[in-house]
């Protein structure tokens, strides 16, 4: 394979004169009508420059030989913890490309749509079902507007009775950084809450935080270090009795789904990822998928459009409602990513799903207790569907005190050469050399024990020739990147 | 099930390794009354054959209509390369690239993305994208507050499609942002009112459309340096399609554009996923929301990519983040950039100026008797232009042609006769025609039923 | 070992504050910039913004983490040091050496909140 050959920018394979499209050459009243017949001051002046002149099959080879340089769930693990890089089933985009999905224009009159909305509106029942909530809106593009969808929602509750001093939210301090910054740009202002020593969330601390100011509180359960949040109906009655509302982020819904509802834990409010717990493609950050479900009570807040069965008319139909929140995306969300998860749900359907969560707590917690020998893990205990390590543990990496210690960053490095992409590192901030690890229900066996044989080595490795594992990887298509210089001299285009 | 590996052996040991005895006892610590029983009510499985069933049956309750509709979703011409490379699980099935060594060809195509979008905006710096076009106009109006620190004001045309005014509006109030409606008149942003408003203290930015809700291809002439003369920033909301022919944002001086990218080829697929494009001024990069890739070198000092400025975003600065978005439409920023590397600018400006004679044709057909009028004759378009339609209401006549298989426009909100409607490269000259006359036909029908 | 300079006055967010007459220059410390490594951009107040002690009033970026600048007095900030938007490495060669603003104070009682020398390098073992 010739990398060198096709993989260079897009740019520097344009050759003027070639093309990569086909358009018929004439249409009605080309003749007639020119842009250029607009008034001169409409019109563009300085050529778009930049854009390239291919031929297809340059294009092809560009775009196939770049995708060499990718690491991706189809390639090799993927534990990236808290993102659930599960398998992301074929059949899911088969049907997704069916033509009666892809070329339906969203302002079709909506007896056109039937097929849309009906997936839609089942999709958005299973969720509640999995959830333990009363309405789904699929709307939202992603878990971070998910949560701000979620957060809008909560405002608007309290807005509506007139309760108008609620506008705090509690955020425990090992949550997401999207969290808080999803309240901020709702415009909430942050309190947050300690963690036990156990990295669950601090009931004492938290009393001290309850008031007649706060709109509600955000939280992951099992929570970012993976540990489930046993004490969660305490919780939860805490924070109703001062009037706030629970909201649940869905991030870590995997090992629930089946098991356990955030409905039944307490929660009022809730967001789950379709790209993490429902299969679809995480496609290099997107497009993913953030649906928000509400308890009853709430369901009117929810935004516009929304998808209901019109009994009279016994169809689909969009309302735009004077009670919602807003409206929060242009149409009914990323509506491609909804048949896929659709396919998914239906693919387990009610004999599998807890099995699927199941699973995915077994291959974790098999992870953990065959590299705690060698590996810092800081909470004993079951783990749900991922755990995190601080660090290699001092009689290998050395101390992390000492400058020279063999670092988390070194050690996720490292993995690459041996063909998996690292965990999350540094995260949660609670851990000074944190290495989140989610395997998934997917990965077999054989799988993980190759992972763990190989962080064993790694381990050995940094104990006895650290100067390898500091200057890698070796055998990635580059080597590590000058993030300094990327600040300091930003080249954001060629 | 085919996405389970285990095999009963491996549960068995697997289980030992753990040290519990079955699969329930690894929630041993859940208390007992949170645990649901039996099975949740969800359908039973399907295998694949059913699936496909299922699936076939619900797509075909859908009727693909030919669209002369566009409304901020446009049909148009998608090279047959692009869904292969961008199906490529090497691409599909990565995540945010956080490790650059091994996510190269994800963040190779952000930045064949991010230059190709600037260039064509007219502006400095792209972002790796953001959701939609509405919620990227949201984003700019919250870069405009940030960036003016102590303002909080911001206009907004009235002349924006409502579905991205809701949007902007809803973002508006939560975020605590005193936004403005500045009015239409015929057609057109109030320009008069726009400027007056401006000339008031504490404006920290106007957002304008263009082309507009209506089609219109509206001036800016003379707004952007009237805005920075009062230390507002201009941001303009433009389809990018358009962007090889018409003046780009950043040719009327805007600081930031922002829009859907949908017209860059993107299958209607019932209003997603689309993709957001956020580009300003280089002064304003701070301010920017979302990813941002850029080039530098190895170790060995060849050339790669990485994301850049971090600090920005919500996983370091938390609630002082630029914004709340993580990723936002990855994938897509391979099929735009695919897209407009296959155009290029000549394929961009042939499926303009088909688009242009189209939609002016197609208006001269439905206005030559009389049977529609122009609703803002003297307004200059571009592919999308508004019909009135007096006698007749605009939503019955587009159920009445979807019967035949025709989108017929969009019904401006607002209005009780306007019909907006819409053409692309991809519409043939048999096409236009014949909707040309069934419209005006079903118009004449409609019209006699009501009296 | 992080330097620490006798005759200025340090708060236990890593600022520093030097005064002369009416006006203290607020920076960061030695020890602050070697916590966050290569330091890529400086966020910093625009001249006759005032700051409050306690309060941010900026930040400082390295690739992968952001500090907040607490300033560890009040007043108004009458300059800022323009380098820093160039070349915000200075705080790397000499921290002590580059001011982030400088501030007219307003309340110079303050500075009897914040630790000397002594106390400082105390906080920083």
């Amino acid at each position: 394979m010739n990398r060198t050959l096709y993989a260079p920018l897009i740019f520097e394979l344009s050759r003027k004169g070639r093309e990569g499209y086909s358009l018929p050459s004439d249409n009605l009243g080309q003749d007639k009508y020119k842009p250029c017949q607009l008034p001169a001051h409409l019109l563009r002046q300085e050529a778009p420059a930049s854009l390239p002149e291919v031929d297809e099959l340059t294009a092809a080879r560009h775009y196939t030989n770049m995708s060499g340089n990718n690491f991706g769930v189809d390639t090799g693990f993927y534990p990236l913890g808290s993102c659930t890089m599960k398998y992301n089933p074929k059949i899911n985009e088969e049907v997704a490309a069916l033509p009666g999905f892809t070329d339906v224009h969203p302002a079709q009159p909506t007896e056109t749509l039937q097929g849309s909305l009906h997936l839609y509106h089942h999709l958005a029942a299973m969720l509640a079902e999995v959830g333990g909530m009363h309405a789904f809106t699929l709307n939202p593009y992603a878990g971070a507007h998910g949560e701000l969808t979620g957060l809008m929602v909560i405002r608007t509750y309290h807005q509506r009775r007139g309760d108008n001093k609620r506008v705090k939210i509690i955020v425990p301090d090992s949550a997401h950084g999207t969290n808080p910054a999803s309240a901020a740009v709702c415009g909430l202002q942050i309190v947050q809450v300690k963690s036990t020593a156990q990295g669950t969330v601090d009931i004492e601390d938290l009393r001290t935080k309850l008031g007649d100011d706060i709109a509600g509180m955000m939280m992951t359960n099992p929570n970012t270090l993976g540990i489930f949040e046993k004490d969660i109906p305490e919780i939860a009655r805490l924070v109703h009795e001062c009037g706030g509302l629970m909201y649940y982020d869905g991030a870590n819904l995997n090992p629930m789904m089946g098991v356990c509802r955030p409905g039944d834990m307490g929660f009022d409010v809730m967001h789950v990822n379709l790209h993490k717990t429902f299969s679809t493609p995480h496609g290099g950050g997107g497009p993913g998928s953030g649906p928000v479900g509400v308890r009853k009570g709430l369901e009117d807040y929810l935004p516009n459009p929304q998808v209901y069965f019109d009994e009279v008319e016994q169809q689909y139909a969009m309302n735009f409602s004077k009670e919602a929140l807003g409206s929060i995306s242009s149409w009914l969300g990323n509506f491609g990513i909804l048949v896929r998860a659709y396919a998914y749900l239906l693919t387990l359907g009610h004999e599998h799903i807890a099995q699927a969560a199941k699973l995915s707590v077994l291959n974790a917690n098999y992870i953990k207790e065959q590299l705690k020998d060698y590996y810092e893990l800081p909470i004993e205990g079951l783990c749900k569907h991922e755990f995190v390590f601080d660090g290699l543990r001092a009689e290998y990496g050395g101390d992390h005190h000492e400058p020279d210690h063999a670092t988390t960053l070194q050690v996720a490095k490292r993995l690459l050469d041996y063909g998996f992409h690292a965990p999350t590192i540094y995260f949660p901030l609670l851990f000074h050399e944190a290495m989140m690890i989610e395997p998934t229900e997917n990965e077999s066996k054989e799988t993980l024990d190759h992972f763990i044989e190989v962080l064993k080595s790694i381990a050995v490795e940094a104990r006895d020739n650290r100067e390898s594992l500091r200057t890698a990887p070796h055998c990635t298509p580059i080597s590590r990147p000058d993030d300094v210089k990327a600040v300091r001299e930003p080249r954001f285009k060629f | 099930m085919k996405y389970f590996p285990h095999t009963p052996d491996d549960l068995r040991e697997m289980l030992a390794v753990i040290g519990v005895n079955s699969l329930d006892e690894l929630y041993a610590e859940v208390p007992q009354e949170l645990l649901h029983k039996g099975d949740l009510d969800l359908p039973d499985a399907q295998s694949e054959i059913e699936l496909r069933r299922t699936l076939r049956s619900l797509a075909e309750q859908n009727r693909p209509l030919t669209a002369f509709a566009g409304g901020g979703a446009y049909d148009h011409y998608t090279p047959s390369l692009i869904p292969y490379i961008t199906a490529r699980s090497e691409f599909s099935t990565s995540y945010t690239p956080y490790q650059a060594e091994i996510s190269q060809g994800t963040l190779q195509y952000i930045f064949e993305y991010q230059t190709m979008m600037a260039d064509l905006t007219g502006m400095d710096i792209s972002n790796a994208s953001m959701y939609d076009g509405a919620t990227a106009t949201a984003e700019a109006m919250m870069m405009c507050v940030a960036a003016a620190k102590k303002r909080n004001r911001v206009l907004i045309s009235s002349t924006f499609a409502p579905n991205v005014l809701r949007v902007v509006e809803t973002y508006a109030l939560f975020h605590g942002v005193d936004l403005q409606i500045i009015p239409e008149k015929e057609g057109v942003t109030d320009k008069d009112f726009l400027k007056r408003a401006v000339e008031e203290d504490g404006v920290a930015g106007v957002l304008l459309p263009q082309p507009n809700y209506y089609g219109i291809v509206e001036d800016f002439e003379g707004i952007a340096d009237h805005c920075h003369a009062h230390k507002t920033l201009l941001a303009i909301n433009a389809v990018p399609a358009d962007l090889a022919t018409l003046r780009s944002p950043g040719e009327w001086g805007a600081d930031i554009a922002c829009g859907d990218g949908q017209s860059l080829g993107l299958p209607l697929s019932c209003g997603g996923p689309y993709i957001g494009y956020l580009c300003c001024k280089e002064d304003l990069v701070r301010k920017m929301p979302g990813r941002l890739v850029g080039m530098t070198t190895d170790a060995e000092g060849r050339r790669a990519f990485v994301l850049t400025m971090q600090a920005r975003e919500q996983h370091i600065r938390r609630e002082k983040a630029t914004s709340n978005i993580c990723t936002a439409q990855g994938i897509m920023c391979l099929w735009i950039g695919a897209y407009l590397s296959l155009m290029g600018q000549k394929g961009l400006q042939e499926a303009a100026a088909l688009s242009y004679a189209g939609a002016h044709t197609l208006r001269d057909l439905l206005t030559a008797d009389g049977a529609f009028a122009e609703a803002f004759p003297d307004q200059p378009f571009f592919n999308e232009f508004t019909l009135k339609c007096e006698g007749v209401c605009p939503n019955q006549l587009r159920h009445a042609m979807a019967k035949k298989g025709w989108l017929a426009g969009i019904a401006a909100e607002g209005h009780k006769d306007l019909l907006i409607l819409c053409v692309t490269e991809k519409r043939s000259r048999e096409e236009i025609e014949a909707f040309a006359k069934e419209l005006i036909a079903c118009k004449k029908e409609l019209s006699a039923s009501s009296k | 070992m992080a330097k620490v300079i006798e005759g200025y006055y340090y708060s236990e967010s890593h600022e520093f504050v030097k005064v002369e007459g009416e006006y203290g220059y607020v920076g960061i410390t030695d020890y602050a910039q070697e916590q966050l490594g290569s330091v890529v951009y400086v966020d910093m107040p625009e001249e006759g913004d005032e700051v409050n002690a306690g309060e941010d009033f900026g930040a400082v970026e390295s690739v992968k983490a952001a500090s907040d600048l607490i300033s560890p007095v009040s007043g108004e900030v009458v300059e800022v040091n323009a380098e820093l938007e160039e070349t915000p490495d200075l705080l790397n060669s000499d921290a002590f050496g580059n001011w982030i603003i400088k501030v007219k104070l307003s309340d110079p009682s303050e500075l009897d909140n914040l630790m000397q020398a002594a106390a400082y390098e105390e906080i920083c073992k």
